[in-house]
C-alpha cells in the first residue's frame, strides 16, 4: 500500500523551494516528523539550507503544532513553515 | 482583505448582553518602519485551515483560564500599507481586570501559536520579518500562575 502524504510549505519555505506543497509517498523508514524533515533535506540545495539542524522550523500536523517525534501517517498534511509572525 | 471597523464589531460583540461591564480591544496596525527598514508594503500571509483552528483554540483557552463573557479576533491577511489596521481583539467581561487580562493573553498567543507571516516590502528589497524573542518571552508568562494582575481561574 503506498503511504501518501500532503506535504504543504508557507511562507520563507515556500519561496525556497519553489512550490506550495507536494504530494509524496512516505519511504517504509519515516514513520515520523523528525524522520520526515531528514529525508527531506537530503534532497540537498534549498531543502537541506532550510531543514538544516539549528534552523528554526515549525511543523503542523493536520494543522496541530507537532513536535518530531509526532508520527506521520497515510493521508496526513505536514505543514512546513518558519516561526510565526502576525499580529 | 477588507478592513474591519471596530465601533461596528464591539457593538455586535456586546449586543444583547447585559452582564457585560467591560470591553477590552487592542488594534495592531503597520508601522513605516521596522527594525530601521522603510515599509513601502506589509503582506500577511497565513494557513488556511490551521488558521482558523489555532485562533479558535486560543480564544477557548482565554474562555477557560477567565471569566469573561465573549472575545473577537479579527486578523487580516493580503498587502496592507503603512497605517493600515492588521489585527484586532476584542474581549467583554463584566468587570474590567478578566477584560484586560484576557485580551492581553489572546494577543500574546496569537503573536506565537497563530499561523501567519509578514513580508515587508522595503527599497532594499522583499524581506520576511523574523520572529522575535521578546514575543516568545510575552506568551511564556502566561504559563506560570498569577503572572499579571488577574489570577487564571
Amino acid at each position: 500500500m503506498p503511504r501518501t502524504i500532503t506535504l504543504v510549505y508557507l511562507a520563507r519555505l515556500r519561496e525556497a523551494f519553489g512550490t506550495g506543497g507536494e504530494k509524496i509517498e512516505l519511504p517504509p523508514e519515516v514513520g515520523t516528523v523528525s524522520a520526515l524533515t531528514h529525508w527531506l533535506a537530503a534532497r540537498g540545495g534549498a531543502w537541506a539550507a532550510e531543514l538544516a539542524p539549528g534552523r528554526a522550523l515549525r511543523i503542523a500536523v493536520n494543522h496541530d503544532l507537532a513536535g518530531g517525534e509526532t508520527p506521520v501517517a497515510t493521508g496526513d498534511e505536514i505543514a512546513l513553515f518558519p516561526p510565526v509572525t502576525g499580529g | 482583505m477588507e478592513d474591519f471597523d471596530a465601533g461596528r464589531e464591539i457593538t455586535a460583540l456586546r449586543a444583547g448582553d447585559a452582564r457585560v461591564g467591560a470591553v477590552a480591544m487592542f488594534i495592531g496596525t503597520v508601522r513605516d518602519l521596522n527594525d530601521a527598514h522603510a515599509v513601502a508594503t506589509l503582506t500577511l500571509e497565513h494557513y488556511p485551515g490551521m488558521t482558523e483552528k489555532a485562533l479558535a483554540a486560543i480564544v477557548d483557552e482565554a474562555r477557560g483560564r477567565w471569566d469573561i463573557s465573549d472575545a473577537l479576533v479579527i486578523h487580516r491577511v493580503g498587502e496592507l500599507k503603512p497605517m493600515d489596521q492588521i489585527v484586532m481583539v476584542a474581549v467583554t467581561s463584566a468587570h474590567r481586570g478578566e477584560a484586560f487580562t484576557a485580551c492581553e493573553f489572546i494577543m500574546d498567543y496569537l503573536k506565537t501559536q497563530a499561523p501567519f507571516w509578514k513580508k515587508e516590502a522595503t527599497p532594499d528589497g522583499p524581506r520576511w520579518v523574523e520572529a522575535r524573542g521578546t514575543d516568545d518571552q510575552a506568551a511564556s508568562r502566561w504559563k506560570g500562575q498569577g503572572a499579571l494582575a488577574s489570577e487564571p481561574k
